[in-house]
């Protein structure tokens, strides 16, 4: 039945239908979570003691940088899933997840630039972390270059998928070697196992902006999967169905 | 490998390569000494990085062109055994010769003789390494026409580690500091590379010849 029910799921019409639904729900619940989360953060929540109002940047710019490694790590996941089980769904959601990720990931490095010139007096640092974001846009670049240089698609999102899974292999090897030859960004303040060094009242507006960004990431998807689907599928009878019926 | 070593350029030039691109930097950053040391040894990584990638290319394209590869594939072999006699056989040929000159470079950037050691082990260590990984950007970009763009955008992200562990070791040793941190790094990602490569490179050469 479950097995029945996600195979279902997983077909092109169904997906390309249901992804129709879901898109306007979503993009207004995401709309109202970033009008929430940027009211509380911007104008409720109170001023940092050390870096004043300037800090309110964190809004964007954490959750940017969570995104940034989610999404590749959903852009491994899909990509292993379609090499392994051939299901087309998993390689059009991972392909169509690179140019967002690699977006996310430019804007978090864009805002932390943003930021670090008041508080660090300089755009950029060859930090560990910086560094190894950039390397993170770089391996973004990789995959979309590859996917887009190859001409019959199934393959090319199967070469992009052994690279996006050999790149997940390599990211803890670069986080590390990068943290070891240099860091000077503030330590994590939200994931540490004891409390959060983060006041309350600044962690509530970052977690809601965090899931405003992650529905937003949602929507992204399956409007670029839908068309990447009607893209692949232009040959196949229910798409031609589908425009007759319009 | 034979016929590797009968075409004599496609060595030296690698070699060439990697000579040149070191004495390009003491003339574009001045002939101070003190800052030739500082610098030396991630010049001398970035050359030997770019002078691997240069001769990356070459692993599996004539084969690729003449139709062997898919004789490999066919054989009955796995493929991934198979594939790290071709990686072996192109370290040898592109990452063994820039041992040989690495020393008289370091002596150009006026390296301390204990650094030059250092750095023989970490180039020993890493080049198989920079062979490994390239040879899965190579597998991956092998039907390509202008593969050689994207290569490099494939393959360089995953040769930083290499680049500075080998490059802080070196540095450390320049100082009189124990580098055997960053040795048994470099061999980790060399035992990680060596066991997951070919693996990789085998699944990738499949798709590109599918």
């Amino acid at each position: 039945m479950f097995v029945r029910s996600l195979n279902k799921l997983a077909s092109p019409r169904y997906f390309y239908i249901l992804a129709g639904r879901l898109v306007p729900w979503i993009g207004v619940v995401c709309v109202v979570l970033v009008l929430i989360g940027l009211y509380w953060g911007l104008v409720i929540a109170p001023a940092d003691y050390q870096q004043g109002d300037s800090y309110r940047i964190i809004f964007i710019h954490v959750p940017s940088a969570w995104m940034s490694l989610f999404i590749y790590m959903v852009m491994a996941v899909c990509s292993a899933i379609g090499l392994i089980w051939h299901i087309k769904l998993a390689e059009v959601v991972a392909i169509s997840s690179a140019p967002i990720g690699a977006s996310f990931t430019f804007l978090a490095l864009a805002t932390g630039s943003l930021w670090g010139k008041p508080m660090w007096g300089t755009w950029w640092v060859w930090d560990a972390r910086l560094t190894s974001e950039l390397l993170l846009l770089f391996l973004y670049f990789g995959v979309i270059a590859l996917y887009n240089a190859i001409e019959d698609k199934r393959v090319a999102s199967r070469a992009a998928g052994i690279l996006a899974i050999v790149g997940v292999v390599n990211i803890p090897i670069i986080h590390y070697s990068v943290q070891w030859w240099n860091t000077l960004h503030q330590g994590p303040t939200v994931t540490k196992f004891d409390t959060p060094s983060i006041d309350i009242s600044m962690l509530i507006p970052l977690l809601i902006m965090a899931v405003a960004f992650k529905l937003y990431y949602v929507v992204l998807v399956l409007m670029r999967s839908r068309r990447e689907m009607l893209l692949r599928e232009r040959n196949t009878k229910w798409v031609q169905d589908l425009v007759e019926v319009q | 490998m034979l016929l590797a070593l009968r075409r004599r350029a496609e060595i030296v030039n690698p070699l060439l390569f990697f000579v040149l691109v070191t004495t390009l930097f003491p003339l574009g950053i001045g002939d101070n000494p003190s800052v030739l040391k500082i610098a030396g040894p991630g010049v001398i990584w970035v050359a030997a990085l770019l002078s691997a990638l240069l001769c990356l290319d070459g692993m599996f394209r004539s084969d690729f062109e003449d139709g062997s590869l898919e004789q490999l594939m066919l054989s009955p072999h796995p493929v991934s055994l198979l594939v790290i006699a071709k990686i072996t056989g192109h370290w040898l040929v592109t990452g063994l010769p820039l041992l040989i000159v690495a020393p008289l470079l370091g002596i150009l950037l006026s390296l301390p003789g204990k650094a030059i050691g250092v750095l023989l082990v970490t180039l020993l260590l890493g080049t198989p390494v920079l062979s490994l990984i390239g040879a899965v950007g190579v597998a991956l970009t092998v039907g390509l026409r202008r593969g050689g763009i994207i290569l490099s955008l494939l393959v360089l992200p995953l040769y930083v580690p290499v680049l500075i562990f080998a490059s802080t070791a070196v540095d450390a040793a320049a100082a009189g500091i124990a580098v055997t941190a960053q040795l048994y790094m470099l061999g980790a990602i060399l035992v990680l590379a060596f066991s997951l490569a070919p693996l990789a490179t085998a699944a990738s050469l499949r798709i590109s010849l599918s």
